[in-house]
C-alpha cells in the first residue's frame, strides 16, 4: 500500500480535479473532459508499450487514430446498395488486382536471387500495376460518387453495431502497423520518428481524397450510436422519473406547478445528455480497464522481461537468442493496435467522422506530451499523462483567461494588449505544453509517475 | 510555333513554380541539415522556427510601412528582412541557452534532443499564434509581375503566356547568392572548415582546439538567417500563415533527408528533387500532348499521374523509398 502511495494519490488529485470542474463550471463539461481522457488515456498506452516497453519511436499515432475512425464509419454505416451497383464490380477488380499484384511481386521476391534486374523489375511491375489500378477503378469511382453525391457518394460499410468496429479499428492499425513495421522498422531511431509522421501523412491524405470509400473532406456524420439519444431519453417516463427522483428537494422548493414542471423539462434535457455521457464513460471504462490488466500482465511477464532487455541493450539480447527484429515489428504491431481502438472509440463518442479533422499537433505530439509527462514504461504513468494533460489542453484557456485578467486587473478594458491577449487566449495551450514538456524533460525526465520494476 | 508553345506551357506551370518552390524547401532544408550535422538532432520545431522569423518579418515591414518607407517596385518586405533575422538569432539563442545546451552537456541521446525540440515546436507554436494571430497575412507590397501572361502573349504571338511574378525572380536570386555565399563560407572560411571538422569527429575537433561554443555560436546564426530568409521568401511568393509554415517541415524533412541528412549542398538540391517530383507527377499534361502530338492522336483524359490533392503524399512517398534503399540519402550523408 504504501509503495503505491503517489499513484493514489495523482489519481485522486485528478479525480478531484475533474469533479470541481463539475461542481463549479457544469457536470456536462466535466464528462465530456473524463471521456477525453479515457480515450487519451488509450492512446497512451499504446504509445507507452512502443515507447516504453521497447524504446521505439512512432510519431504515426495520428496515422492510426483515423484508421480505428474509418473502421467505425465501414463497420456502422449501412451499405448504400446502389453505389455497390453502380461502381461494386470495378472497385472489387482493382482489389483483385492489387492482391494480384502483391502476390506476383511476393513471388519473384521468394523466387530471384537479388540483383539488379530483380529490383528493376518489381519497380515496373509496382508502377505498370498502379496505372492499370487507376485507370480499371476511375470508372467506378466516378460512378460511386456520383450517387447521390450531397448525402452518400460513398460506398457505406456493413451496418452492423458501431462496438464491433473497436476491435476492427485495432486489426486495421496492426494490419498498416506490420506494413510499416517491415518497412522502416530497421532506421535509426530520430529516422523512424520522420518515416513514421510522414506515412501517418500519406494515410490521411490517402483518407482526405478517396472520397468513395471515405467520404472525404465531406465528413460522414449522424454514425450509430451504442448509447441511447438524448431526445429519446426526454420522453422516457423512467428517466423523467429518475431526475424528478433525483431533484426532488430542488424541485419541492417550487411552489407554482407549472414553474415546477418548467425546471423539470429543464432538468430532463441537461440530465439526458449526462446520462448519454455516463453510458459512455461506463464503456470507455470497460476498454481502459480490461487493456490495463492485460497491459500489467504483459509488463510482469517474461515476455516483459525480454522486451525491456532489448529496449537496454539490443545487441546483449539478441546475444541471448532474442530475436529482436520480430519483437520489435510485434510491439509496433500491438501499440498501434490499441491506438486504433482509441480512434475508433474517438468516433463512435463524437457519432461523426472527419478526416479535416486530424492534425499531428493533437493526435500525434500531444499523444507524445502526455506519455513523457505521465511516466513511460509504466502504465499507470501513461494513464495518468493522458488524464492531466488533456484536462490542461482543455482547461488551459479558462486559466490564462483568469490569470491575464488577474496581472492585468489595473488595465482598463479598451487597452490594445488586454483586448489582443484575450483574443489569443486559446493559443496560450500550446504554450502551457510546450513549457510542462520542456520541464518534465529537464526536471523530471522519467515523468510524474517514474517506471518501476520490481523484482520479486 | 506548336513546340515553342509547348515548352512556354511547361515553363509557365512546371519548371517557374517548382525552380521557386524548390528554392524556399532547399533553405529550410540546409538548415535542418546544418543542426542535425553540428547539433546533431533532428529538429521539430524548424516549420515554426521558420514562421517565427517570418513573423518578425513582417512586423517589421508594417513598421516601415507606417514610417513610409518603401523600396519602390521591390517589396519592403525585402529591407525589413535583416532586423527579421537578427531577431530570429536572438530568439534562437535563447532557447539553445534555456534549453538545448543543458542536452548537449548531458550527451543525451538524438532521440531525447527530438523530444525536446517537440517542446520548443509548441512553445514557438504558441508565440507567434499570440503575437499575430493564426490567419492568413500578406504582406507584400511593390511591383507583383514582371511580365504578365497577356503581354507576353502580345509581344511574342504565342498562344501560350510566361507570367513572371516578381516574388519568383527575387527567391531564385536570393537563394543562389545566400547559397554560394553559404558554400563560400563553409569550404573557403577557417570558421567554416572548423565546422565541418566538428560535424566529421568531434572529439578529434576538440583535440586540435576548436571551441565548440563558438561552433554552436556560429550555427545558430546561419540558421537564423537561413530559417528567417526561407520562411519569408514563402510568405512573399504566398501567403503567410503559421498552420502552413508547421507542414512545410515535412517536405523540408524530406528534402534533407533525400539529399543525405548533414551535407548542405545535398539538401540544396534534395530541395530541388522534391518541388519538381511534386509538381511533375500532379501536372495535367493534356495540354501539353495536344501541342505535341497530331491531332488524331490527342488524349482524352488529363493526362495526370496523380492528383493534385496528393501532392505531399508525393515527396513522402519519395523520402520512405530513398529511407529504404538509400538510408544515406543520394548524395552521400551520415551513414545511419
Amino acid at each position: 500500500m504504501r509503495k503505491n502511495l503517489n499513484v493514489i494519490a495523482a489519481y485522486s488529485i485528478m479525480m478531484v480535479l475533474i469533479l470541481m470542474v463539475g461542481i463549479f463550471q457544469s457536470w456536462n463539461i466535466a464528462l465530456s473532459i473524463f471521456n477525453l481522457c479515457l480515450i487519451s488515456a488509450v492512446m497512451t498506452m499504446g504509445a507507452n508499450i512502443q515507447w516504453g516497453y521497447a524504446g521505439l519511436i512512432n510519431f504515426g499515432i495520428m496515422g492510426y487514430t483515423a484508421l480505428g475512425g474509418l473502421a467505425a464509419v465501414l463497420i456502422s454505416v449501412d451499405p448504400v446498395q446502389e453505389a455497390w451497383r453502380a461502381g461494386g464490380f470495378d472497385i472489387l477488380m482493382s482489389l483483385w488486382l492489387i492482391v494480384v499484384m502483391v502476390l506476383v511481386i511476393r513471388f519473384i521476391l521468394k523466387r530471384f536471387e537479388k540483383s539488379k534486374i530483380r529490383t528493376y523489375s518489381i519497380a515496373a511491375i509496382i508502377i505498370s500495376g498502379i496505372l492499370l489500378i487507376r485507370f480499371s477503378a476511375e470508372p467506378g469511382i466516378e460512378a460511386i460518387e456520383a450517387v447521390d453525391p450531397a448525402k452518400t457518394g460513398f460506398l457505406g460499410g456493413f451496418g452492423l453495431p458501431i462496438i464491433f468496429s473497436w476491435i476492427v479499428g485495432a486489426l486495421f492499425a496492426g494490419g498498416l502497423a506490420f506494413i510499416v513495421g517491415k518497412v522502416a522498422l530497421g532506421l535509426r531511431a530520430d529516422y523512424l520518428a520522420i518515416a513514421t509522421l510522414l506515412i501517418s501523412e500519406i494515410v490521411i491524405a490517402i483518407i482526405k481524397h478517396e472520397d468513395w470509400l471515405t467520404r472525404g473532406v465531406k465528413n460522414v456524420i449522424g454514425l450509430k450510436r451504442p448509447a441511447p439519444y438524448e431526445v429519446d431519453l426526454q420522453t422516457t417516463d423512467w428517466f423523467i422519473k429518475l431526475v424528478e427522483k433525483f431533484n426532488a428537494g430542488k424541485l419541492s422548493v417550487i411552489e407554482n406547478l407549472a414553474d415546477r414542471q418548467a425546471a423539470l423539462n429543464q432538468l430532463v434535457i441537461e440530465g439526458s445528455s449526462v446520462f448519454v455521457k455516463l453510458c459512455y464513460s461506463g464503456l470507455f471504462l470497460v476498454v481502459v480497464i480490461i487493456l490495463l490488466i492485460l497491459t500489467q500482465k504483459a509488463l510482469y511477464s517474461p515476455w516483459g522481461r525480454m522486451m525491456r532487455a532489448i529496449r537496454d541493450n539490443e545487441e546483449a539480447a539478441n546475444a541471448m537468442g532474442k530475436n529482436v527484429v520480430k519483437q520489435h515489428l510485434l510491439i509496433f504491431i500491438l501499440g498501434s493496435a490499441i491506438v486504433g481502438i482509441a480512434g475508433a472509440m474517438l468516433v463512435t463518442q463524437d457519432g461523426l467522422f472527419t478526416p479535416g479533422s486530424y492534425r499531428p499537433m493533437r493526435y500525434t505530439f500531444l499523444i507524445w506530451v502526455m506519455v513523457i509527462v505521465g511516466g513511460s514504461g509504466n502504465n499507470f504513468g501513461a494513464i495518468l499523462g493522458g488524464f492531466v494533460v488533456w484536462f490542461l489542453w482543455i482547461e488551459a484557456a479558462p486559466i490564462s483567461l483568469f490569470l491575464i485578467n488577474f496581472f492585468t486587473a489595473g488595465i482598463p478594458e479598451t487597452n490594445a494588449l488586454k483586448a489582443h491577449l484575450i483574443e489569443s487566449v486559446p493559443y496560450f495551450r500550446f504554450l502551457l505544453m510546450g513549457l510542462g514538456l520542456l520541464f518534465i524533460m529537464r526536471y523530471r525526465p522519467k515523468g510524474i509517475l517514474p517506471e518501476k520494476i520490481e523484482i520479486k | 510555333m506548336d513546340f515553342v508553345n509547348a515548352i512556354i506551357l511547361l515553363l509557365n506551370y512546371i519548371f517557374i513554380p517548382a525552380l521557386t518552390y524548390g528554392s524556399q524547401l532547399a533553405l529550410g532544408a540546409i538548415f535542418v541539415t546544418l543542426i542535425y550535422g553540428i547539433l546533431r538532432f533532428a529538429n521539430f520545431a524548424t516549420g515554426d522556427m521558420m514562421s517565427f522569423g517570418t513573423m518578425a518579418t513582417i512586423l517589421f515591414t508594417w513598421y516601415f510601412q507606417s514610417l513610409g518607407v518603401s523600396l519602390g517596385v521591390l517589396p519592403t518586405a525585402l529591407l525589413a528582412i535583416p532586423f527579421g533575422i537578427i531577431f530570429m538569432i536572438f530568439y534562437m539563442l535563447l532557447i539553445d541557452k534555456f534549453v538545448f545546451k543543458y542536452y548537449r552537456h548531458q550527451k543525451s541521446p538524438p532521440v531525447q534532443f527530438a523530444m525536446v525540440s517537440i517542446g520548443v515546436m509548441f512553445v514557438t507554436q504558441a508565440v507567434v499564434r499570440i503575437i499575430i494571430g493564426p490567419g492568413d497575412r500578406r504582406f507584400f507590397d511593390g511591383e507583383k509581375f514582371i511580365i504578365k501572361a497577356r503581354e507576353f502573349k502580345e509581344m511574342t504571338g504565342l498562344n501560350e503566356g510566361l507570367a513572371l511574378k516578381s516574388t519568383q525572380v527575387i527567391t531564385i536570386f536570393v537563394t543562389i547568392v545566400l547559397v554560394s555565399l553559404l558554400f563560400w563560407f563553409l569550404n573557403r572560411t577557417k570558421t567554416g572548415k572548423s565546422m565541418k571538422a566538428y560535424s566529421d569527429n568531434e572529439d578529434l575537433a576538440l583535440l586540435s582546439g576548436i571551441d565548440p561554443k563558438k561552433i554552436v555560436l556560429v550555427t545558430w546564426v546561419i540558421a537564423g538567417i537561413l530559417a528567417t530568409i526561407g520562411g519569408a521568401l514563402y510568405g512573399l511568393d504566398k501567403s503567410f500563415k503559421p498552420f502552413t509554415y508547421f507542414n512545410n517541415m515535412l517536405p523540408i524533412f524530406a528534402a534533407a533527408i533525400v539529399g543525405g541528412i548533414g551535407n548542405p549542398f545535398g539538401a540544396f538540391l534534395g530541395g530541388y528533387v522534391i518541388a519538381f517530383s511534386e509538381i511533375l507527377l500532379t501536372y495535367a499534361y493534356k495540354k501539353f500532348f495536344m501541342y505535341v502530338l497530331p491531332e488524331s492522336m490527342e488524349p482524352n483524359s488529363l493526362v495526370q499521374l496523380l492528383s493534385t490533392d496528393y501532392k505531399f503524399a508525393v515527396s513522402f512517398s519519395i523520402l520512405v523509398i530513398v529511407l529504404i534503399y538509400r538510408p544515406s540519402g543520394i548524395f552521400k550523408g551520415k551513414v545511419l
